[in-house]
């Protein structure tokens, strides 16, 4: 159960880092970071203890597997957080050309 | 199950970091450094399709930030956020506590899932798909239309991308590009 | 962007062909061995990327012309789809019809398993390689004493 809350506490922190920082790059870090945790725990709830990874070959039969069904969803779900980061990336160089900076605060100012 | 503990410490610390220190570049290889320590995760729970995709993926997202931030050091940005957005980061964050206390009553102990959907996944790859590993055929041919969906999603973003830094042509790679006000 | 020194250039020589080789590896295996189409998508991509990064971006241009990038894409998903889209004669949708062909563990076997990861590998690797060049046709100018 620990294990658990030291996962909360890794999604605690990449919130953190999305609403009170005020520099654009450091609010993708903290999107990042949350994203992390949120696969890290769909995974571990599937865990099996003394079990293999899901691959069967010829020769074993009759082993215990750990869940597969939670491995196929996050594997989708990594790829779609890459694109997804790649697109906050592209917004914020956009916004660095247009206003000069990343300060948030910053760029609402002068938007006027 | 020392290791897991091991390997989490080593993720929060450099998350932590991550958050706190100054520059930017910095920060951005702390955040490298979380997601390798991910997938050293991924191994110890046995899932060896994702610790091979988290690999390949952070690396590509190391070299997309790192793009992003070359040139702009440090961040100079010393004044505090609003009052306001503090309180709400401690009303958001109280309320998702209690709903993870709440949730973490009713979910298994660490260590015993149950496998109510897959138990027929695992018993019958092999029989109706032909595949060796079960997470491809559970991707590839009994939730097929989620990879669909996934695919879709992709493209979008690649076509958000292309969209974006298209701004009145392509511009030659020698030719620089000013903020305009 | 520049190319770097003559050491990375002669060396990016040979480890790109070694890249690209494993990136396919992943993608056709993907149905016995831990791995399959995202995975191997990626790592086709980074291996077109190690090109661009060691000999700078005019060279490049010289050798993967833009319009195969796109064709790449919208190829890939559209024969993904088009594996898809097989089955409705027979009133299924994603279905495996070439399931029993083949003998298990080998390369030729599991139905249309190989084919789909094919068309993602593609679609996976032209799509994210075309995303990193976008990323790097503008060059920002710097801060000029601003804060």
């Amino acid at each position: 159960m620990i294990i658990f809350i030291m996962d909360i506490a890794l999604f605690l922190t990449g919130f953190y880092a999305l609403l009170m920082k005020r520099n654009l790059i450091k609010k993708v870090i903290g999107f990042g970071i949350m994203e992390y945790a949120v696969n890290l725990f769909l995974i571990l709830v599937g865990y099996r203890k003394g079990a293999e990874a899901p691959i069967l070959s010829g020769k074993i039969t009759d082993v215990l597997f750990v869940d597969p069904l939670p491995q196929a969803l996050i594997l989708t779900s990594i790829v779609i957080g890459l694109g997804v980061t790649a697109l906050m990336v592209a917004l914020c160089i956009r916004l660095y050309q247009r206003y000069g900076t990343f300060d948030i605060a910053e760029i609402r100012r002068l938007r006027g | 199950m020392f290791e897991f503990y091991a390997v989490m410490t080593f993720m929060l610390i450099g998350a932590v970091i991550a958050v706190f220190i100054r520059g930017l570049l910095s920060s951005v290889i702390a955040v490298g450094a979380v997601g390798l320590g991910l997938c050293v995760m991924f191994l110890f729970l046995k899932a060896p399709d994702l610790a091979i995709t988290q690999l390949v993926v952070e690396i590509l997202m190391l070299i997309i930030l790192i793009r992003a931030t070359i040139g702009r050091g440090v961040s100079r940005i010393h004044r505090r956020s609003s009052v306001w957005i503090g309180a709400s980061f401690i009303l958001f964050s109280g309320v998702f506590i209690l709903a993870a206390y709440a949730a973490l009553k009713e979910i298994p102990v660490f260590g015993q899932a149950l496998m109510r959907v897959s138990d027929f996944y695992i018993k019958n790859a092999l029989g109706k798909t032909g595949a060796a590993n079960i997470v491809t055929s559970v991707i590839l041919d009994f939730r097929a239309y989620d990879t669909l969906g996934e695919a879709t999603v992709l493209f979008t973003s690649v076509i958000g991308v292309l969209a974006l830094m298209r701004k009145k042509g392509r511009k030659k790679t020698d030719e620089r590009d000013e903020p305009d006000r | 962007m520049n190319g770097m020194s003559l050491i990375v250039k002669r060396v990016t020589r040979y480890t790109v062909g070694l890249i690209l080789l494993y990136g396919l590896y992943i993608v056709l295996h993907g149905h016995l061995t831990p791995g399959g189409g995202f995975a191997g998508g990626v790592i086709i991509a980074l291996s077109f990327i190690h090109f661009v990064l060691a000999f700078g971006r005019e060279e490049a241009r010289k050798s993967v012309p833009e319009r195969l990038l796109f064709l790449g894409e919208s190829l890939g998903a559209i024969f993904f789809l088009a594996i898809g889209l097989l089955g409705i004669t027979a009133g299924f949708f994603f279905l495996n019809f070439i399931a029993g062909a083949g003998t298990p563990f080998r390369l030729f076997s599991a139905g249309t398993i190989p084919f789909c990861n094919i068309a993602i590998g593609i679609k996976v690797g032209t799509g994210l390689f075309s995303i990193f060049i976008a990323l790097s046709v503008f060059k920002l100018a710097r801060e000029e004493g601003k804060k």
